[in-house]
C-alpha cells in the first residue's frame, strides 16, 4: 500500500527528483569502476571542495537564465578578482578579510555594470558579457603581466578552500578516525529538518489544506533523514567538513531561501515568466535585472576567492571556461532557457553531478578527450530529459 | 448540398483529470459554413485539435471520415494533406517576411531548391485577390492591421488548396468593419466551393452567416440546428450554451454613483518618442466615485494607449497634461508608482502581457500586491493559498485547486484570475481593458456580476471595449474615443449604439 503510493508519487515528481537519481546512478558507477575508491570519504572531500567554486557560479547563473538572460563573463572575472584578492594580500598587504571585502565589492560592481548595459541600454546579455569576458580576460593578464603567478602566503586565506573546520573533541575515543563536530552538526541538521517539516506540516493542517497522508509521510522523513545521516557519515569520514563546503552549503541555503519564500524571489520568478505582465504588476524589470547582475557579481568574485585560495595562489588562467561549466550545471540542474523555470537547489546537484564525471573519470584515468565527450553527453541526456517530461506534464 | 465533407464519430478526448470531450459526434455538409459555439472550456477548441491533428490519432477515441474516408492524423501536416486548415486567434505569422513569403512559407515554389521569385509574387497576387486584400505582395506583414493579417492568413489556406477551412475565433480581435468584411469574404469562398467551421462568441455575427450551427456543452455536443429552418435566434443558443435562459445578460444595478470625482483628466497629449506620432491628443474627462465609465471606440483609436499612459506610462509616451486623483495632482513615473495611488490596469491582452501562464493560480493572483501576504519580505504561503482560495471561490473561478498553473485554465477563467490579482492590490479605480474579450456568455454575465458588487463597494470603474451592447449595458456614462481624441461624452440614457459608432468614427 505505502510501497504503491511512494511509486505514484515518484511518477508524478519525476522530472523533481531525475537528478537526485542521476547522481546516485553515476556515484554507484563510478563506485564499482573505481573499487570503491570514489565514494571514500578522502575522494568526497575532494569532490565537495572542487565543485564550491563552480556550484557558487551556477547558483546565480540560475538567477540569470531565469530572467531569461546569460552571463558570459563570469569566468574570467572570478579569475581576474581572485588575482585582486592576492595582490590585495601580497601588494597592499591587506588582512585576508579586507582582501575579500575589496574583491566583494568590486564584483557587486562589475555585475552592476554589465546590468547597466543590459537593462538601461538594451544590449543583448550575450553580448554584453561577451564583451566582459573578453575585457577581464585581459585584466587578468594584465595585472599578472610582471609577476606571472602569485603565490598567497596567509594561511587563513588558502584555509577557505584547503581547511576543515576544527573538532571540538579530538580527544574523545569513542569514535576514532572521525569528525564528531561533523557528526554533531549532522544531527542538528537532520533535528532541524525534521522538526521543521513537522512544524510546517501542522501550520498546514491547522489552515485546513491537503497534507501527505501519514505513512507516506513518515516513509518521507525517514528517508530524507537517512540521507543526510549518510552523507553526514562519509564527510565525517575524513577531515570533516570543509570550508568549502560550509561557504557553498550557506549560499545555496541562503538563495533557495530568498527564491522560495520571499518577495524578491518571486518577483524575480515573476519577470523570468513575463517580463511586460511583472512590469504591468508594478514590479521594475530594471530593479530586478541590476539585482540578478548584481549578485551574479557578488557570486563571481566568491568563486575567485574559493579558486585562488584552493591553487593558493593566483594564476593568468584562473577562472578559464568556468562560465561554461556553469551554465552546463545549471542546465543539468533544470532551468530552463524560456526563462521562470529553475531551482537553486537543483543547480547545485548539476554542479555535482557535473564535478563528480571529472572526479570519477580521472580516478577512472580516462583519457581527457573522453571526458569531454561524456561530460558533453550527460549535458545532452539531462536536458533532453527535461524537455520530455516537461512535455508530459502539460 | 447534402453530402457531409467531413463527419467526426463518437469523439472522446481524455486529458488527465479531466474528460474534455465525451461522445461528440459532429458531421459538416460539403459547401456549408458552419459555426461552432458554447461556453470556454466547453471543448470547442479540443475538438479542432482532434480534427487537424494537434492531437494525434490514438490520443482520443472515435472516428474522423473526411470526403468519405477515416483518416487517421498523426500530425498537423496530414490534416493539411486532405485539405484541412486551421487559422488560430493568435496569428501564425511570420511579422518580418513579407506577404508572399508567409503565404508560401514551408511550400515555397521553387526549382532545385532555388525560389521562383516572381512565380511566387504572381500566384500570392491571386490568393490575395480572393480575400479582397488589396496590397503590394512584398509588405512586410508587420506592416498590416490585425484585420489584414487575419486575411493573409485565410490567403495562406487557400494557396494550399483548402476543402475545410476553421477559423477559430478570428474576429476577436477585430474591428466592426473588419468583421464585416471577413464574413463577406467567407460568403465569397462558400460561393467557390470552401467549406468553413466558425468558432465565434459573437452570436449576431453566427446568426448572420451560418447555414448550421452546433452547439458543444461540457465536452458534449448539445444539438445542431439548420438556419435556414428558423431554428437559430441569439436566445435559443444562449440556452443551449449555458443550460439555461440569462434574461438580462448585463445585470442591474441598485445604485447611482456618487458625487465625489475620484479621477480628473486634463488636457491629457502623449507622443510616441521613437515616431513622434501624436497617440493621444487633449483629452478631457472624470470619473465619479462608485461610477462606471465606458470607453468606446474602434482598435488604433487610441483606448488602450491612454489606460497605460495613465498606468504610469511604461511606453515612456511624452506627456503633457494633468492627472488629478482624489484631490491631488499625480505624475507616475512607473505602473508601481500608480499602483500604489490606488489605480490598477488589467490588461486587453492577458496572455501576453497579463499574467505568467507559466506560474500557478496563487501565484498571479498575489503579483500586483505581494507585500501584503509577506513579513519582511517574506512570502507566508500559507496565507497566500487562503487567500488565493477566497477569491477562487468569490469569483468562481474554476480550476481544481490554486496550484493550477494559469495556462491551463480557459480563457473565462484567465480573465478572472486577472481580475483576482487587481481586487487584491485593492484599489480605488480599477482600469478593465476589454474585460470580456473571447470569453463567453455565462463568464461574461460573471464579471459583470463582479463590476457591479466593486461599484456598489465604492471602487470606480473605466471600462473600454469594442462591444458596444457591452458599453451600453454597463456604463454610467459613456466616451467616445477616435484617433487620440475624445469624441463624444454620453450619458447611457442618450446613447445609442448608432449614437457611438457615428462619435467614434468621427
Amino acid at each position: 500500500m505505502v510501497l504503491n503510493d511512494i511509486k505514484k508519487a515518484v511518477r508524478q515528481n519525476i522530472r523533481d527528483y531525475g537528478m537526485y537519481i542521476a547522481l546516485v546512478v553515476i556515484i554507484g558507477i563510478f563506485t564499482i569502476t573505481t573499487h570503491g575508491l570514489f565514494i571514500s570519504s578522502r575522494n568526497i572531500a575532494n569532490l565537495m571542495n572542487q565543485t564550491g567554486y563552480i556550484a557558487v557560479l551556477a547558483v546565480g547563473m540560475t538567477l540569470v537564465i531565469i530572467i531569461r538572460h546569460i552571463d558570459l563573463s563570469v569566468g574570467f572575472l572570478s579569475g581576474f578578482l581572485g588575482a585582486i584578492a592576492a595582490i590585495g594580500m601580497v601588494q597592499w598587504h591587506l588582512p585576508w578579510y579586507l582582501s575579500i571585502l575589496v574583491v566583494f565589492v568590486l564584483g557587486t560592481i562589475a555585475g552592476i555594470i554589465t546590468a547597466f548595459l543590459v537593462a538601461k541600454l538594451g544590449i543583448p546579455s550575450f553580448v554584453a558579457s561577451l564583451a566582459g569576458w573578453l575585457i577581464y580576460r585581459g585584466a587578468l593578464l594584465l595585472v599578472t603581466l610582471q609577476t606571472g603567478t602569485i603565490i598567497i602566503p596567509d594561511d587563513t586565506f588558502n584555509a577557505i578552500s584547503n581547511g576543515y573546520i576544527p573538532d571540538i573533541f579530538p580527544k574523545l575515543t569513542i569514535i576514532p578516525g572521525v569528525h564528531k563536530l561533523t557528526l554533531l552538526l549532522g544531527v542538528f541538521a537532520i533535528a532541524f529538518y525534521v522538526l521543521g517539516d513537522i512544524s510546517g506540516r501542522k501550520k498546514k493542517q491547522a489552515y485546513g489544506f491537503e497534507v501527505l497522508p501519514f505513512d507516506m509521510y513518515v516513509v518521507k522523513l525517514v528517508f530524507i533523514s537517512i540521507v543526510l545521516a549518510a552523507i553526514t557519515w562519509v564527510l565525517a569520514g575524513y577531515n570533516g567538513l570543509s570550508w568549502t563546503l560550509v561557504v557553498v552549503l550557506i549560499v545555496v541555503m541562503i538563495y533557495h531561501f530568498i527564491m522560495n519564500r520571499t518577495v524578491l524571489g518571486r518577483h524575480i520568478y515573476a519577470v523570468g515568466g513575463n517580463p511586460e505582465a511583472a512590469e504591468l504588476s508594478g514590479i521594475s524589470v530594471k530593479k530586478i535585472t541590476y539585482i540578478v547582475f548584481g549578485s551574479m557579481g557578488l557570486l563571481s568574485a566568491l568563486s575567485g576567492i574559493l579558486y585562488a585560495s584552493r591553487l593558493q595562489s593566483a594564476t593568468t588562467t584562473a577562472g578559464s571556461l568556468f562560465e561554461l561549466d556553469s551554465i552546463a550545471a545549471a542546465y543539468i540542474g533544470g532551468v530552463s532557457a524560456a526563462g521562470g523555470v529553475g531551482k537553486v537547489a537543483n543547480s547545485l546537484i548539476g554542479a555535482i553531478v557535473y564535478m563528480s564525471l571529472t572526479s570519477g573519470m580521472n580516478l577512472m584515468q580516462t583519457d581527457i578527450s573522453w571526458q569531454y565527450i561524456v561530460r558533453g553527453a550527460v549535458l545532452a541526456i539531462a536536458v533532453i530529459f527535461d524537455v520530455t517530461t516537461r512535455k508530459t506534464k502539460a | 448540398m447534402d453530402t457531409p465533407i467531413l463527419e467526426m464519430k463518437n469523439i472522446t478526448k481524455i486529458f488527465p483529470g479531466v474528460k474534455a470531450l465525451s461522445d461528440v459526434t459532429f458531421a459538416v455538409r460539403q459547401g456549408e459554413i458552419h459555426c461552432l459555439v458554447g461556453e470556454n472550456g466547453a471543448g470547442k477548441s479540443t475538438l479542432m485539435k482532434v480534427l487537424s491533428g494537434v492531437y494525434p490519432h490514438g490520443e482520443y477515441t472515435g472516428e474522423i471520415i473526411m470526403e468519405g474516408r477515416s483518416q487517421a492524423f498523426r500530425h498537423i501536416a496530414d490534416s493539411e494533406k486532405v485539405g484541412i486548415a486551421i487559422i488560430y486567434q493568435e496569428l501564425a505569422l511570420v511579422p518580418d517576411m513579407t506577404i508572399f513569403e508567409n503565404i508560401e512559407l514551408g511550400h515555397e515554389i521553387a526549382k532545385h531548391g532555388l525560389v521562383e521569385l516572381n512565380e511566387s509574387i504572381k500566384q500570392a497576387t491571386e490568393m490575395l485577390k480572393r480575400v479582397r486584400l488589396d496590397v503590394n505582395p512584398s509588405t512586410k506583414v508587420k506592416e498590416l492591421g490585425v484585420g489584414k493579417q487575419q486575411l493573409v492568413e485565410i490567403a495562406k489556406a487557400l494557396s494550399r488548396h483548402v476543402k475545410l477551412l476553421i477559423l477559430d475565433e478570428p474576429t476577436a480581435s477585430l474591428n466592426e468593419d473588419d468583421c464585416d468584411n471577413l464574413l463577406a469574404i467567407l460568403k465569397d469562398l462558400q460561393k467557390e466551393g470552401v467549406t468553413s467551421i466558425l468558432i465565434s462568441h459573437k452570436l449576431k455575427e453566427v446568426i448572420r452567416i451560418a447555414d448550421t450551427v452546433t452547439v458543444l456543452r461540457d465536452g458534449m455536443t448539445v444539438v445542431t440546428l439548420d438556419a435556414h429552418k428558423g431554428e437559430v435566434s441569439e436566445a435559443v443558443l444562449i440556452k443551449h450554451m449555458v443550460g439555461r435562459e440569462i434574461e438580462d445578460i448585463y445585470p442591474k444595478r441598485s445604485q447611482a454613483p456618487g458625487e465625489d470625482i475620484v479621477l480628473e483628466v486634463s488636457d491629457w497629449s502623449a507622443v510616441q518618442p521613437s515616431t513622434g506620432k501624436k497617440v493621444l491628443d487633449g483629452m478631457n474627462f472624470k470619473l465619479r466615485k462608485g461610477e462606471i465609465i465606458g470607453f468606446a471606440g474602434l482598435m488604433g483609436s487610441g483606448r488602450t494607449e491612454l489606460a497605460r499612459s495613465l498606468f504610469g506610462n511604461p511606453d515612456n509616451y511624452k506627456l503633457a497634461g494633468k492627472l488629478t486623483m482624489k484631490g491631488k495632482e499625480r505624475k507616475f513615473s512607473n505602473p508601481r508608482a500608480a499602483i500604489k495611488a490606488g489605480l490598477a490596469y488589467a490588461t486587453e491582452d492577458r496572455k501576453g502581457n497579463g499574467l505568467v501562464l507559466i506560474q500557478d493560480v496563487k501565484f498571479n493572483t498575489t503579483l500586483a500586491n505581494l507585500g501584503a501576504v509577506a513579513r519582511r519580505g517574506v512570502v507566508d504561503f500559507n496565507n497566500e493559498v487562503k487567500i488565493a482560495n477566497e477569491y477562487k471561490d468569490n469569483l468562481r473561478i474554476k480550476t481544481p485547486s490554486v496550484d493550477q498553473l494559469v495556462g491551463n485554465l480557459s480563457g473565462g477563467n484567465q480573465q478572472k484570475v486577472s481580475v483576482a490579482k487587481w481586487l487584491f492590490a485593492a484599489p480605488d479605480i480599477l482600469i478593465l481593458d476589454e474585460p470580456t474579450r473571447g470569453i463567453d456568455v455565462g463568464a461574461k454575465f460573471e464579471i459583470y456580476t463582479i463590476m457591479n458588487a466593486l461599484v456598489a463597494k465604492g471602487m470606480s470603474i473605466i471600462m473600454i471595449s469594442s462591444e458596444l451592447p457591452e458599453v451600453l449595458g454597463m456604463s454610467d456614462r459613456i466616451y467616445t474615443v477616435s484617433s487620440g481624441r475624445i469624441t463624444g461624452e454620453l450619458p447611457v440614457a442618450e446613447a445609442t449604439q448608432e449614437k457611438i459608432m457615428r462619435l467614434a468614427t468621427s
